[in-house]
């Protein structure tokens, strides 16, 4: 027990963060119904971004935040607009690989450009914890965690309550009778993917101050991100973050009661489990 | 053309016989594994649609029950060949028939096929008898009883053998009634099925078939470096390879691969002597997979050979 509550608090605190790398992803797939292989390697860049910009700039991560969720949304944007849109041609396998492309140079690009070598950053409150009764909770997964649930409350609102979000639920419903309503769908496609991508610098700035970055470390975060998305069920919104922060917790619990070697597994397993019993996920509609 | 193809691959892979040189004999070899990797996922991904990003499950499936049989148990080698193509065929096999009666298809599929490596790699790194993360080391001993040669050409008539094989493999279902079976599943699952193909079973007969080859490529890894841990056994980057191999080539040809893995392994070894950085060349195979999708989807094989159902 003594050791259960920090195991499950410290899962839930991560998994507010998951959520907000799986909502990207859940986006990118109800809108645009293409299966984003390139999510984590892109977490990854954004993630050296962010050190990046603390490391050379002196920035830290949570006021690069802002700065950082701009610069990946124009990636993402260009990305579609230039590479995955224009090579793919509207083909399931075509996009999956291209995006499988895609992640492979960006993995390598990061390889020529940073070394292999894991790189963290010094933050003054990465070392703080907070006292919660019984509990500790280090503050940089607290902040971490708030900002996440606030981002993706933004991204709800922003997808619900504005224009171009209906536009872009228009969209992922109907793309045809949206063309015919004078919304121009590619633009949508791009827009979509770009915002999915800017979740991920945000992401990245509130990974950074309590992980390490490499470029291995965008293989580690998309099968969790997968994971998170197939789980909440493929485009749905709340899923994403329920999925989130069930993920978190079974990683931590895995940890908890496998120990470090095989903990781990719990994560494919859960994969592989959800694909097999329940595809739909536990919010995702029959298609 | 076709058979001018078949003569001038032929004759490329007998002159690294001439040659004396034992990094040429390496070169070949590895190039050659490539090859037959690659077509084993060419046979589930090319002819079957089977787009898999964790075949390395298999290939490490081979690599460690041919390890763990001869230094735990005392086999001999050669026992480690069928051992490993049973495993990979029989884990081919259940994959199969789990994630295909569950309904899974492309990109589904290509996820859980690499969630199955993920958990292969982190079980291979935690139980006792792989040997944990410090991995598996097998005694030098060259000997052909032992199925370990001193002259890195023979390992490379080992690798040309199960290129062959799997070729052969490509073959037949490039002519024959399974193949048929298995391309009418892949264009138009719901069609085959109204036809009376057993889609469930044709498909995992096709990943059965192609587990077992890839399990092979593992033993024949184990016996060129005699040595495997669970990152080596289960990397990820080895079953983009595998891919980038049939889709560089052209997947679902029976000549593709074997174009895929030349023109990798040239891109490879030409980028290693000009720039020494690592990462270089892992990212040019990305840039040309993309240039592939997006401009030649039938890959190289294109150029050489007329489609056979265009």
């Amino acid at each position: 027990m003594a050791l259960l509550m920090p195991a499950l608090v410290g899962g839930l605190l991560t998994g507010g963060v998951y959520a907000l790398v799986a909502l990207g992803l859940t986006l990118i797939y109800g809108v645009l119904h293409i299966v984003n292989f390139a999510h984590g390697s892109l977490l990854m860049m954004a993630m050296f971004g962010a050190w990046l910009l603390a490391a050379k700039f002196g920035l830290d991560p949570l006021v690069a935040l802002p700065l950082l969720a701009a610069i990946m949304f124009a990636v993402g944007w260009a990305l579609y607009r230039f590479v995955i849109g224009r090579v793919a041609h509207g083909d399931d396998r075509a996009i999956l690989l291209a995006t499988l492309g895609v992640a492979v140079v960006l993995d390598n690009l990061a390889l020529v450009l940073f070394t292999g070598d894991t790189r963290t950053i010094e933050t003054p409150y990465a070392l703080q914890m907070i006292q919660a009764g019984p509990l500790l909770i280090p503050l940089a997964k607290l902040i971490a965690f708030a900002c996440a649930l606030l981002l993706a409350g933004a991204l709800w609102a922003f997808l619900a309550l504005t224009d171009t979000g209906r536009a872009i639920r228009a969209v992922a419903r109907e793309p045809e009778g949206a063309a015919l309503v004078g919304i121009r769908p590619d633009r949508i496609f791009a827009l979509a993917y770009g915002i999915g991508i800017a979740c991920l610098g945000a992401a990245a700035c509130l990974l950074l101050p309590s992980f390490y970055v490499s470029p291995q470390v965008g293989g580690v975060f998309v099968l969790v991100a997968f994971t998170v998305v197939v789980l909440g069920g493929m485009g749905s919104f709340p899923g994403a973050v329920v999925g989130g922060l069930l993920v978190g917790i079974t990683e931590n619990l895995g940890g908890l009661y496998l120990g470090e070697d095989l903990g781990p597994i719990c994560v494919p397993l859960l994969f592989i489990a959800v694909l097999l019993v329940r595809p739909t996920g536990l919010f995702g509609s029959v298609r | 053309m076709t058979r001018g193809l078949w003569i001038a691959l032929a004759t490329l892979a007998l002159l690294p016989f001439a040659s004396h040189s034992q990094f040429v004999a390496n070169l070949a070899m590895l190039t050659a594994i490539s090859a037959a990797l690659g077509q084993a996922w060419n046979i589930a991904g090319g002819f079957g649609g089977l787009t898999s990003f964790g075949h390395v499950a298999f290939f490490g499936l081979g690599a460690y029950a041919d390890a763990i049989l001869q230094t735990r148990y005392g086999f001999t080698p050669w026992l480690g060949l069928p051992a490993a193509a049973l495993l990979g065929g029989g884990v081919g096999w259940l994959m199969g028939l789990a994630t295909f009666r569950a309904g899974l298809r492309g990109s589904y599929f290509a996820l859980v096929t690499l969630a199955f490596a993920e958990a292969f790699r982190i079980l291979a790194n935690s139980i006792g008898i792989t040997g944990g993360g410090s991995g598996i080391l097998v005694k030098l001993h060259t000997s052909a009883g032992n199925f370990q040669f001193a002259d890195r050409r023979a390992g490379y008539a080992a690798a040309l053998a199960l290129l062959a094989l799997a070729t052969f493999a490509a073959r037949r279902l490039a002519v024959g009634r399974f193949g048929a079976y298995l391309m009418a599943v892949r264009e138009n699952e719901d069609a085959a099925r109204a036809l009376g193909v057993r889609a469930v079973r044709v498909k995992s007969a096709a990943l059965a078939l192609s587990g077992a080859l890839t399990a092979l490529g593992g033993v024949l890894y184990v016996q060129s470096y005699l040595y495997i841990d669970p990152p080596t056994a289960f990397s990820v980057e080895r079953s983009v390879e595998m891919l980038l191999v049939a889709m560089i080539g052209g997947a679902g040809t029976v000549a593709g691969p074997l174009l895929g893995a030349l023109a990798v392994h040239a891109i490879a070894d030409t980028t290693r002597s000009l720039v020494a950085t690592p990462g270089v060349a892992p990212m040019l195979y990305g840039v040309v997979l993309l240039l592939i999708i997006g401009f030649l989807p039938g890959g190289i094989a294109r150029f050489v050979t007329r489609p056979a159902h265009a």
